[in-house]
């Protein structure tokens, strides 16, 4: 079942390919939400990166160390900011700014993560987190290939990664590329010409992330395998409840299926 | 023990019609013999219902109406209510699932003339459901709000505003506000939970009713009363207990499963079951990027686009519906099913089928202007079907009808 | 139709066993939406154990702090209210020394119901139908031989300032004493905590 659920979700893919808004091909990745060292370690880059502006409210720490086999002074020590000690395992994962602090301080209240790769999805996410550059124009110095036009948030994870630099090209979008015959120059005949992302720098600019790149890699994708099972803590145990389900409405249907076909025998 | 039971039945039987009414719709009520594929979605579709009015009354139990915590209460089922995620999808996906199975049931409608003489008020009776059912849905879809909700539920609402001089007065007083707010919230969800549900079961219940009066058709369009033996006992009738139970038990078995399938494997069905943007809370600033209906109302959705005037898009979308409650007359050939009538119904009436699909991705696309003008186009084929219906059913070139049915 | 040739015996076994397996799908289903009604995570956390701060509470004055939507009283006895628990006559109450064990943790089973004489924590709910007792003074309306305790003006039951349930009154038990121990010196008392018998604290 899970195989054809994923063969399904493969042939209407297509869909996904590219972000709305945007020409960037959506990266592919492979999130295990089973995989409980890369669940925890999400967690913790989570909450050392991230928490500082988004929360999880829907989320508790309890929840998360029953389903992420934590014991109670790992998640103190690891899951807890050194600020909240008060928090306890019933707390659920709210920032320590207020949501008009947030807004007189960044403009705009962060968002809340806990659905984030529901309403988007993990390559989404994973491409997200994998697109910043520097952009000395753009809010804090950096821009994000999936927001052409700004999103006003800082690339939180640039430490580890460095500052990319991307590169753009000039295409002719709606209309053909002509050269004119008079100037001998390129137009762009019944569209516009656009600036369009193509690509990052092998190189990153500026002072060097801690983490190599496919450390970096490794790391987003363990972040982002935990914001998917936040998005629906029940999902593993849903799946597993479901391969038993399946099992019963087969049998069912199968004695079903005898006991029509007895009793039509009567029938001619 | 058994003679006990016995008594008790006659002791009640006396006071209440319990074995008659068993008599009257299972065990002595005579349905043809050659029921096919088509005939397991009305008993789904009571099926389907069931499930909604379950799991619907659990999840009342911690949903929370209001703009600042429905949001949220869902979550909650979500997350912390034990078993709160199976019941939500099975009420989610089931709202899906209802229309797939009302659809089909309408089409096999269409298909073996089950509308005709003596069955027209169990088609109007089944189209006052259907239209009940889309109230419903409706409905149901503002309560998660989600950003979809709110959006979604703005462009419906504001439908009505198209109405001349009374409209922004009338879904304002539908709104009970401005725009959509707590106070809509609240209200929807009185009209989701009790109001339309109460309307939709007696209409299921006189829909059946009506039925076992004049008898079910079958795929060949045959009246089995015709035929009786000398019991009184149509001769192609069968007792629907126990060979439609058993079949139908069969059908639920299937369809269960397919069902429960996606219930826990994939419950947002891509996108199409529950949307992704409906994972964001809903915002009055925010937009979503593409705002559309869900799945099942796309093909009304994509009519109401089609036309570049809004008063004028709302009526056509009104008598896209409108027009399927007068089927009955506008199909002027006495003779029932598909199998019996010309090539020309044939063509027609899957082209209207394929119309019907395609206006439903249609509308859920952006409106770029091929997309369209291929709305426009489908708008008119949607029409087409029963200008053609009533223009050519009486002089059809149809093939005999046999007596009985055949298997 | 025609029933020549109908095999009974396997159409019963077939109509059993679906009927069997029907059953269990639907049992299944049912055992299910129970669940569903049960408490949930948010409340389970929601009744964790609360921590209470009784150093500044003077003696003879009655706290009552909230636990998992219940009152919780809680009191440094004064010597004479001691003195009245202990004056009280066995003979006048269902359950002196409190033995039935589902009323409090064993380090209350004693006539004080409490760890030591001069600390009372109970849950203020009256063991008949869960109203709130209230305290009831020596000499007031309920007589000359009244020595002083709590009554449930619901339905009249009589109460000792340990919360031992009196004879003749509708309360068949003794007031609950919930799980509790003391941190810091006494300075400090925590209630609630993992203890075999807390299904049982609900009084009513």
């Amino acid at each position: 079942m899970k195989r054809l659920a994923i063969l399904l979700s493969l042939l209407c893919s297509p869909v996904m390919l590219y972000a709305s808004g945007s020409n960037v091909p959506l990266l592919k990745v492979k999130t295990d939400i089973g995989d409980m060292n890369s669940l925890q370690r999400g967690a913790k880059y989570f909450v050392n990166y991230c928490m500082g502006c988004h929360s999880l409210k829907y989320s508790s720490y309890g929840r998360i160390a029953k389903d992420l086999e934590l014991q109670e002074d790992q998640v103190q020590k690891d899951l807890i900011v050194s600020w909240e000690r008060e928090k306890r395992l019933s707390s659920y994962m709210t920032t320590a700014m207020t949501k008009k602090q947030s807004e007189v301080m960044l403009g705009k209240a962060p968002p809340d993560l806990s659905l984030i790769v529901k309403s988007k999805s993990t390559r989404w996410l994973y491409t997200f987190l994998k697109s910043f550059y520097s952009d000395p124009s753009g809010d804090y110095g950096v821009g994000n290939a999936l927001y052409p036009t700004g999103m006003g948030m800082p690339h939180a994870l640039v430490g580890l990664q460095g500052l990319q630099e991307a590169v753009f090209i000039e295409k002719c979008e709606g209309g053909e590329l002509v050269v004119n015959a008079k100037t001998k120059k390129k137009e762009c005949k019944g569209g516009n010409m656009a600036s369009r992302f193509s690509h990052f720098k092998k190189k990153t600019i500026g002072p060097k992330g801690s983490m190599t790149a496919s450390q970096y890699d490794l790391m987003v994708r363990d972040l982002v395998t935990f914001l998917e099972y936040v998005s629906e803590p029940a999902k593993l145990e849903r799946q597993r409840i479901g391969v038993w389900v399946m099992l019963f409405m087969i049998l069912f249907t199968a004695m079903a299926y005898l006991l029509k076909k007895e009793y039509w025998r009567d029938v001619h | 023990m058994s003679s006990a039971l016995a008594n008790l039945r006659i002791w009640i039987d006396d006071r209440f019609p319990m074995t008659k009414m068993w008599d009257d719709h299972m065990a002595k009520y005579y349905a043809p013999k050659n029921f096919n594929f088509w005939y397991y979605f009305g008993s789904l579709a009571l099926l389907v219902l069931v499930n909604q009015i379950i799991t619907g009354i659990l999840l009342t139990m911690n949903y929370k109406p209001g703009a600042a915590t429905a949001f949220a209460s869902v979550e909650y089922i979500m997350r912390e209510v034990p078993n709160g995620y199976i019941i939500r999808y099975l009420h989610a996906v089931g709202a899906s699932a209802f229309f797939i199975v009302v659809y089909l049931h309408m089409f096999r409608g269409l298909m073996y003339g089950s509308y005709k003489k003596p069955r027209e008020l169990i088609w109007i009776l089944g189209m006052l459901i259907y239209v009940c059912l889309m109230a419903e849905a409706f409905l149901g879809y503002l309560l998660p709000w989600g950003n979809m909700s709110l959006w979604g539920g703005k462009v419906i609402i504001n439908l009505f505003s198209a109405i001349p001089w009374i409209g922004d007065d009338i879904s304002q007083w539908i709104r009970g506000d401005f725009s959509i707010s707590d106070t809509t919230l609240n209200r929807f969800f009185a009209f989701h939970v009790i109001a339309v549900p109460l309307i939709l079961m007696v209409l299921v219940v006189m829909h059946i009713l009506a039925l076992h009066e004049v008898g079910s058709n079958n795929p060949d369009g045959v009246e089995i009363k015709k035929k009786k033996g000398a019991d009184g006992i149509p001769l192609d009738g069968i007792p629907f207990h126990p060979y439609y139970t058993v079949k139908d038990i069969f059908g639920v078995g299937v369809f269960m499963t397919i069902f429960l399938a996606v219930v826990f494997f994939i419950p947002d069905f891509f996108g199409l079951f529950i949307e992704h943007d409906n994972n964001v809370p809903a915002s009055h600033l925010a937009t979503p990027e593409h705002i559309k209906p869900l799945w099942y109302f796309t093909p009304f959705y994509a009519i109401l686009r089609a036309v570049d005037w809004k008063l004028g898009g709302v009526m056509v979308m009104a008598a896209s519906i409108i027009v399927l409650f007068f089927v009955p007359w506008l199909d002027r050939n006495p003779i029932k099913s598909i199998r019996y009538r010309s090539t020309l119904f044939k063509i027609n009436l899957m082209t209207f089928a394929l119309v019907f699909i395609v206006l439903g991705y249609l509308g859920m696309q952006k409106p770029t202007p091929v997309f369209k003008m291929a709305t426009q186009v489908l708008t008119i084929a949607y029409f087409g079907f029963f200008v053609i219906l009533f223009l050519t059913s009486l002089k059809e070139k149809t093939k005999p009808v046999p007596d009985r049915v055949t298997k | 139709m025609n029933d020549e040739g109908v095999d009974l015996k396997r159409r019963r076994f077939l109509t059993a066993s679906t009927s069997v397996v029907g059953a269990v799908g639907a049992g299944a289903a049912t055992l299910m939406m129970i669940n569903y009604m049960t408490i949930s995570e948010k409340d389970k956390a929601q009744g964790a154990p609360i921590e209470v701060d009784i150093s500044k509470l003077p003696p003879g004055k009655l706290l009552v702090v909230e636990w998992r939507n219940k009152p919780v009283w809680i009191m440094k006895r004064t010597p004479d209210v001691i003195k009245a628990i202990e004056a009280v006559d066995d003979d006048k109450l269902r359950d002196p020394n409190s033995e039935v064990a589902e009323q409090q943790p064993d380090y209350a089973k004693n006539k004080y119901r409490s760890k030591t004489k001069d600390m009372m924590v109970v849950i203020g709910l009256c063991t008949h139908l869960g109203c709130s007792p209230r305290e009831e003074q020596a000499g007031g309306d309920l007589g000359a031989d009244w020595p002083g305790g709590y009554l449930c003006a619901c339905h009249g039951s009589t109460f000792d300032y340990a919360g031992r349930v009196y004879k003749h009154v509708p309360a068949p038990t003794n007031l609950v004493v919930p799980n509790h121990r003391f941190t810091d010196n006494n300075a400090k008392v925590i209630i609630g905590g993992v203890v075999k018998k807390e299904k049982k604290g609900a009084a009513s």
